[in-house]
């Protein structure tokens, strides 16, 4: 409980950002969808056009929505140019602004559509003009349903707002989504407490001023306002003392040892003197395209991935000419400096236990094939579909008895109790060492490697201070210091370690 | 087409009553007076010139509006549902106008800062017609204007509408469904049936059998119901 406590407490930029955030996207809501709700109220055709797309956007996962605003702008700087940023502030705000606009619009058009008409026939009869009748009339009788579609997109956009995490934007959904991965439950009950938290206070304030406006009593909704503006000011000027462009930002994918890297290069620089900061949970999808255009500054990504990804290519030329060529293909197209090979990769391999390896006498692919008929072979849902697995196959002519998916806890409990004799492991997993699993050797080199490779942004490919400092890290990193690192925060119990701490560990370990 | 080939002339400082059943397109004529329907075909003229030319804000301040839905805007206290007509043309009513207003239609001059959901129905139908007076209207126009109100509270009222047109010098046009109403109260009887003008009468010459059938029809009901009452009283029980 105390732990919980302590991160709370820890949490205050991200609340910051958190609020910034989500004030910034239901005020945008807000600015679109109230003239957009006159205009209906106008015009039965804007009313089911506006009404309509704002329900079809709902029915998108607010995830993907977040997610696809990446692609968009980046095809906007076609037009916009360079400059627009595609991660972080403004994706999330104009996804979750997005998101806020249904419940703001069908409320305020459900306001209008209720009036009384004997009122509106009274508003035309006195003489309004019809900028009058919406001043003083329609407005002030539709503003407490209004403002119950606000308090309704209010809450919805405070929860929402943790999943801006994904696209690189700092928000309560940091610890949440470094929780749920490292499986680090202090820290999600910590952020999912904070967020509720924060959309209670929300919900009750605007409720004040709903019920204010309701019943016409200024003190109470200005009292409401009041409170809001303040802690939207707090908020402000507490993220104002943030980022500056000094600032190197991490990145890091949704596993442990990205969270664990990104601490290891982030202490390392800190040491040189820098200050950092840290994406945590990025999207794997958006994490080079980060980097690329200079969004974050740094990140550890794999050469089979973009292999396959970025330079989109299915062929295996080996480990030292794939390297070579990505190397080769980001300084001439994205302007990234590879700085290095950390020294392990974290590969698709196929992992058996001790015993039975040594029963069957296989320590590599080309021992299996004779026995591979009488086997069962383990892989995580996607693995045998995976162009990997094909390679394997067609290389050494591999023919086995069964094929079957683990979701990846379970796969190394499947070959524990013995329904899987192999399974495709990660090569840095924890798992493999805590198990005292045999990695069978691959001679022929059909599994394609992926060498973990420190990403420099084409902001800072030229600043050989950065690059000096991050220098010590280049193969340095042996694959079983980094599943012992891995297991380290992987694992339960009293034991278990925070990325931080298994980055210090790691860190001593490789003598830094 | 709810109202076709109507010609008349109402003269200033008459009380006239626009009868018929309803959908006989008498409120959609009424409402041509203040441009709240605008004929396809025809003229309105208010004191010789077309309504449609005159700027709308300003005719509406010279032509007083009661309708039966009464309309009292619920967030304005009774005070502010009164000014409102000055406050668009861009003045302040004082508060001893609203009071005087109040005290015409035979209510507490208190009430000014009540709410309007605060009031009866009997009540809220007085501030409507202050409200119609605030701007020192010329022509007073009434669309069913006691049709919601309970049989005494209609009559009370009838009798005050009446008195005030009399006191404040002005020209009224009500519009009701109830004959009875209109012969008790207006100088002038119109009939209209399928949006055509059928009948233009006074009180007396309508009780005389005057005015064609549609009329006399209309007449008939009151007449009877008078009639079967007396009957009533006078019979053996």
């Amino acid at each position: 409980m105390s732990e919980i406590i302590d991160i709370l407490f820890g949490l205050g930029d991200k609340f910051a950002a958190h609020i910034v955030l989500a004030a910034s996207a239901i005020g945008l809501g807000i600015l679109v969808a109230l003239p957009l709700a006159i205009w209906a109220s106008r015009s039965p055709v804007v009313s089911r056009i506006a009404l309509g797309f704002a329900s079809l956007v709902q029915t998108i996962p607010a995830l993907a929505l977040l997610a696809l605003f990446f692609p968009i702008l980046l095809s906007l700087r076609v037009v916009l140019g360079e400059d627009l940023p595609t991660l972080g502030f403004l994706p999330a705000l104009l996804a979750l602004a997005l998101y806020a606009l249904l419940p703001i619009l069908r409320n305020a058009v459900t306001a209008q559509a209720n009036l009384d008409p004997q009122i509106l026939e009274a508003a035309d009869g006195v003489g309004m003009t019809s900028w009058q009748k919406l001043r003083l009339v329609e407005a002030p009788l539709a503003a407490p349903f209004v403002m119950a579609g606000i308090r309704t997109a209010s809450v919805w956009t405070i929860g929402a707002a943790t999943l801006s995490t994904t696209i690189g934007q700092p928000s309560l959904g940091d610890p949440i989504f470094a929780g749920l991965q490292t499986q680090n439950w202090a820290l999600v009950v910590a952020g999912c407490i904070a967020s509720a938290g924060l959309a209670l206070v929300v919900d009750a304030l605007l409720g004040m001023i709903e019920s204010g406006i309701a019943k016409r009593r200024k003190w109470q909704w200005g009292a409401g306002v009041a409170a809001v503006v303040l802690g939207l000011a707090a908020a402000l000027f507490a993220q104002g003392g943030g980022e500056d462009d000094d600032t190197i930002i991490i990145a890091s994918k949704q596993f442990s040892e990205q969270y664990i890297l990104a601490q290891l290069i982030g202490s390392q620089l800190e040491k040189a003197g820098y200050t950092v900061a840290y994406r945590d949970g990025l999207g794997s999808a958006v994490v080079h395209s980060a980097v690329a255009s200079s969004n974050i500054d740094i990140s550890v990504d794999y050469t089979g991935t973009i292999w396959t990804n970025e330079l989109e290519r299915t062929d295996n030329p080996g480990r030292e000419a794939m390297y070579e060529t990505i190397v080769e293909w980001e300084r001439e197209n994205t302007g990234v400096r590879v700085l290095g090979r950390l020294g392990f990769e974290n590969a698709y391999a196929f992992a058996m236990r001790a015993d039975r390896s040594a029963e069957l006498g296989i320590t590599s692919l080309e021992d299996m094939v004779a026995v591979a008929p009488q086997l069962t072979l383990g892989g995580d849902p996607e693995f045998f579909e995976r162009p990997e697995w094909i390679a394997v196959r067609e290389a050494y002519g591999l023919r086995v008895g069964e094929t079957r998916n683990f979701s990846p806890t379970f796969m190394y409990n499947a070959l524990k109790s013995g329904e899987a004799d192999a399974i495709s492991a990660y090569t840095s997993d924890g798992r493999i060492a805590a198990d005292r699993l045999v990695v069978l050797e691959d001679p022929r080199e059909a599994l394609p490697s992926y060498d973990a490779m420190l990403m420099m942004s084409p902001r800072i490919a030229r600043d050989d201070d950065i690059a000096a400092a991050l220098q010590p890290l280049i193969g340095a990193i042996s694959v079983e210091a980094m599943r012992e690192a891995n297991y380290a925060v992987d694992r339960e119990g009293e034991d278990k370690l925070s990325p931080k701490q298994a980055a210090q560990w790691l860190a001593e370990t490789i003598g830094l | 087409m709810a109202v076709g080939g109507v010609t008349l002339a109402i003269e200033a400082g008459s009380f006239v009553a626009l009868v018929g059943s309803s959908g006989s397109g008498k409120s959609t004529l009424l409402k041509m007076v203040n441009t709240l329907v605008t004929p396809s075909g025809g003229r309105v003229l208010f004191a010789g010139d077309d309504v449609t030319a005159l700027p709308q804000a300003q005719l509406r301040r010279r032509v007083g509006y009661v309708f039966q839905g009464i309309g009292l805007f619920p967030h304005f206290t009774v005070g502010e549902n009164i000014a409102i007509g000055p406050r668009l043309a861009g003045e302040r009513l004082p508060a001893e106008r609203v009071a005087e207003l109040l005290e015409l239609v035979e209510l507490d001059p208190e009430m000014a800062s009540r709410m309007p959901d605060e009031l009866s129905g009997g009540q809220r139908q007085r501030v409507g017609v202050a409200r119609a007076l605030a701007g020192d209207p010329e022509l007073l126009i009434m669309d069913e204007p006691f049709g919601a109100l309970d049989p005494i509270t209609r009559d009370a009222l009838g009798e005050k509408v009446r008195e005030l047109h009399a006191k404040l010098g002005l020209t009224t046009v009500m519009v009701t469904h109830d004959m009875a109403e209109a012969l008790l109260l207006a100088d002038r009887v119109l009939v209209m049936n399928q949006g055509e003008l059928v009948a233009d009468e006074t009180p007396r010459a309508l009780l005389k059998g005057e005015g064609g059938e549609i009329a006399q029809g209309l007449v008939a009901v009151p007449r009877e119901q008078a009639e079967r009452l007396a009957h009533m009283e006078d019979g053996p029980v």
